[in-house]
């Protein structure tokens, strides 16, 4: 901007910029007047975008009635929006609303895309899944049963056991070095911390079922099965993103209030406890909660270390047990006669799967929203 | 209660910068310190050195002699810790605990530091806290609401409130103010004014109505020069500072030439 623009109604003195110029001082040449550039400008009728879309909605079922796939049709639908919109704008509203209109387009688009997987996959699941969640399917467990009817009782518990020990390990592990990393880490040793939870982030599933089971074999002998064998191996994929959650959520913490609780001459441990802890807490819980929705749909490591078995086996120190997981894949991959009763419950179980995750889901909302630290009482 | 503080050659640095060169002054108790000065000259540095918060910054350290009533606070066996259940702070912004209610936060000092009380004398300790800071009058009706819930100049005496209850014998305020609004700033002034009747009190201020108003002796910090540390160049009376300053600097700060 090489001068202020002048108002020719008032004259340039009205600018401040202007004020401190010089008298004799030549302002330089007017590029942009204020006249040239109105306070209004065109808009389009108010309703105009949902008018847009519902006519390229139509057209796109129009081509679909025509014989052209689903697919297509909503391409062309959508690009129709965005050609109509863009150059309708650009004609009324000038080139940054029409801009701002194409790009709110594009990102719309693009977040529908990113949509159709998860609603087709919701849709599957539920479709497929509904077939045999009966009482049945929740009381039973496979002992015995060969064919149809039966149900995943023993695998809800064995997942539910099998997680919560992971839990139960990540959690104090994951929170303590995230404490230390955050509160007292520094130099070398912390260095390499960061870079150790940054490799454990990236380790396939699989290499961590081959670990926990590399371990125990070499105290129980090869062949070893246990539940908590598959607890140890989640907790290898959970304790980095407990590390990392607990890690950002501890970061937000304002040293301001650290500060406080010194300046009462409170020593650092307890602020820890009893300030910075409090303060994170919900944050924490989510990113706790998060991480345990992460693992407890994990199926490699746990066909590894704890297998599948038919009937209840509550005890995770002792033998095989059965996961939703492991009990959805083998079911699939193993089917007996009739097909269609093992492939049934392959998809209940995985229905009961996303049920599970999406609860703790919905868990993870309400603990922030009940630990969060109120502002107005 | 109120003890005098005598601070001997300090040289502070952060790491290997030194930032404040060469301090000595002696803080009266019951009275009011003010200390002045551009920005970034070391006063918040110089106050935090006094309560031994300044080494919580990684590599932070200090060179020369701080004592309470002749007790070096950076002697070799001293703990920092002790050190600051005898001299309070308030910071700039009020930082009150954002997971605690306003009775809470009033008690934090005691209960944090896992002091058992009987809920009655919790109860005393409090309203006689907010009725120092001020404060009592406006909160008396909720006080297990959250302390964040409160505008700037309450949160800001709930954090003097929550100072004085542990019964600090020095009070550090490092600009108390300058996110308060006139009225809640003339709070404070007047609760300084009260206050120094049992604390000794050191504040840093920008406001230099503000030191005329409430302190009884007003030190000026200054740069020598830029890239130099910063240093004490003098301090007197607030009466005579204000008028007839002996250093050519300080009358300068003070009439608003320069700084
Ligand atoms: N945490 C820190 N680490 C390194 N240098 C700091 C830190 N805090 C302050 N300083 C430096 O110390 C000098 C004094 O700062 P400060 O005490 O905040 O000044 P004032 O409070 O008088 O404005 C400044 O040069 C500042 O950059
Ligand atoms: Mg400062």
């Amino acid at each position: 901007m090489s001068t202020p623009p002048t108002n020719p109604a008032t004259g340039p003195a009205e600018s401040l910029d202007t004020d401190r110029l010089p008298a004799h001082e030549d302002p330089g040449p007017q590029t942009v007047t204020l006249a040239a550039v109105p306070l209004t400008r065109g808009s389009l009728p108010r309703h105009a975008a949902r008018l847009v879309l519902l006519g390229a909605v139509g057209l796109g079922a129009a081509l679909f009635a025509a014989g052209l796939g689903a697919t297509w049709g909503a391409v062309l639908a959508a690009v129709a929006y965005t050609v109509v919109i863009y150059l309708w704008s650009r004609s009324v509203e000038g080139t940054r609303r029409a801009f701002d209109r194409f790009v709110t387009a594009v990102v719309s688009s693009a977040f529908l895309v990113a949509l159709v997987p998860l609603a087709s996959v919701v849709w599957t699941v539920v479709d497929r899944g509904l077939a045999r969640f009966d009482t049945e399917f929740f009381s039973y467990s496979m002992r015995g049963v060969v064919g149809e009817g039966g149900g995943v009782n023993h695998a809800i518990f064995g997942t539910l056991i099998i997680t919560a020990l992971a839990a139960l390990i990540s959690v104090p592990v994951g929170m303590l070095t995230a404490i230390y990393l955050v509160e007292y880490g520094r130099g070398a040793l912390a260095r390499a911390i960061t870079f150790f939870v940054d490799v454990m982030t990236g380790i396939p599933s699989i290499v961590a079922g081959l670990f926990a089971y590399a371990l125990f074999e070499l105290f129980y002998g090869p062949g070893v099965r246990m539940g908590f064998m598959g607890s140890v191996a989640l907790s290898i994929l959970m304790i980095p993103i407990v590390v990392r959650s607990t890690e950002e959520m501890l970061k937000l913490v304002p040293n301001e209030l650290r500060e406080a609780s010194y300046a009462l001459a409170v020593p650092k441990w307890r602020t820890i406890v009893k300030v910075v802890l409090p303060t994170a807490i919900a944050g924490i819980a989510t990113g706790v909660t998060l991480a345990i929705a992460r693992v407890i749909g994990e199926t490699a490591p746990l066909l590894i270390t704890v297998g599948i078995t038919t009937s209840d086996n509550f005890d995770p120190f002792d033998g095989r047990m059965a996961t939703l997981s492991v009990f959805s894949f083998s079911q699939y991959a193993t089917p007996g006669i009739p097909r269609e009763a093992y492939f049934d419950r392959a998809w209940s179980a995985a229905l009961l799967l996303i049920l599970i995750v999406m609860v703790l889901n919905l868990g993870a909302r309400l603990i922030s929203r009940l630990f969060a630290p109120k502002t107005r009482g | 209660m109120a003890k005098r503080i005598e601070v001997k050659g300090l040289d502070i640095y952060y790491d290997k910068f030194l930032a404040v060169q060469g301090v000595s002054m002696t803080i009266e108790p019951r009275s009011v310190t003010a200390l002045i000065g551009p920005s970034g000259c070391g006063k918040s540095t110089f106050l935090r050195t006094l309560n031994r918060m300044h080494e919580l910054v990684p590599n932070a350290r200090v060179e020369g002699k701080v004592l309470m009533d002749n007790e070096d606070l950076y002697g070799a066996n001293v703990d920092p810790v002790n050190v600051r259940r005898h001299i309070g702070m308030v910071f700039q912004r009020p930082n009150p605990f954002p997971t605690m209610s306003i009775y809470d936060n009033v008690v934090a000092g005691v209960r944090l530091n896992s002091k058992r009380m009987k809920r009655a004398d919790l109860d005393a300790l409090v309203e006689r806290s907010l009725r120092s800071a001020n404060l009592w009058e406006e909160v008396k009706d909720r006080l297990n609401r959250p302390g964040s819930g409160l505008s700037g100049g309450q949160q800001q005496r709930l954090c003097i409130a929550r100072a004085i209850a542990v019964q600090p014998d020095v009070l550090l305020m490092d600009e108390p103010c300058s996110a308060l609004d006139p009225i809640s700033t003339q709070a404070i002034e007047d609760l300084m004014l009260e206050l120094k009747e049992q604390y000794t009190i050191v504040i840093v201020t920008h406001n230099m109505q503000q030191a005329a108003r409430v302190s009884d002796v007003t030190g000026f910090f200054n740069l020598r020069a830029v890239g130099e540390p910063g240093g004490l160049v003098e301090i007197d009376e607030t009466t005579k500072i204000f008028s007839t300053p002996s250093n050519q600097a300080t009358e300068d700060y003070i009439s608003g030439r320069f700084g």
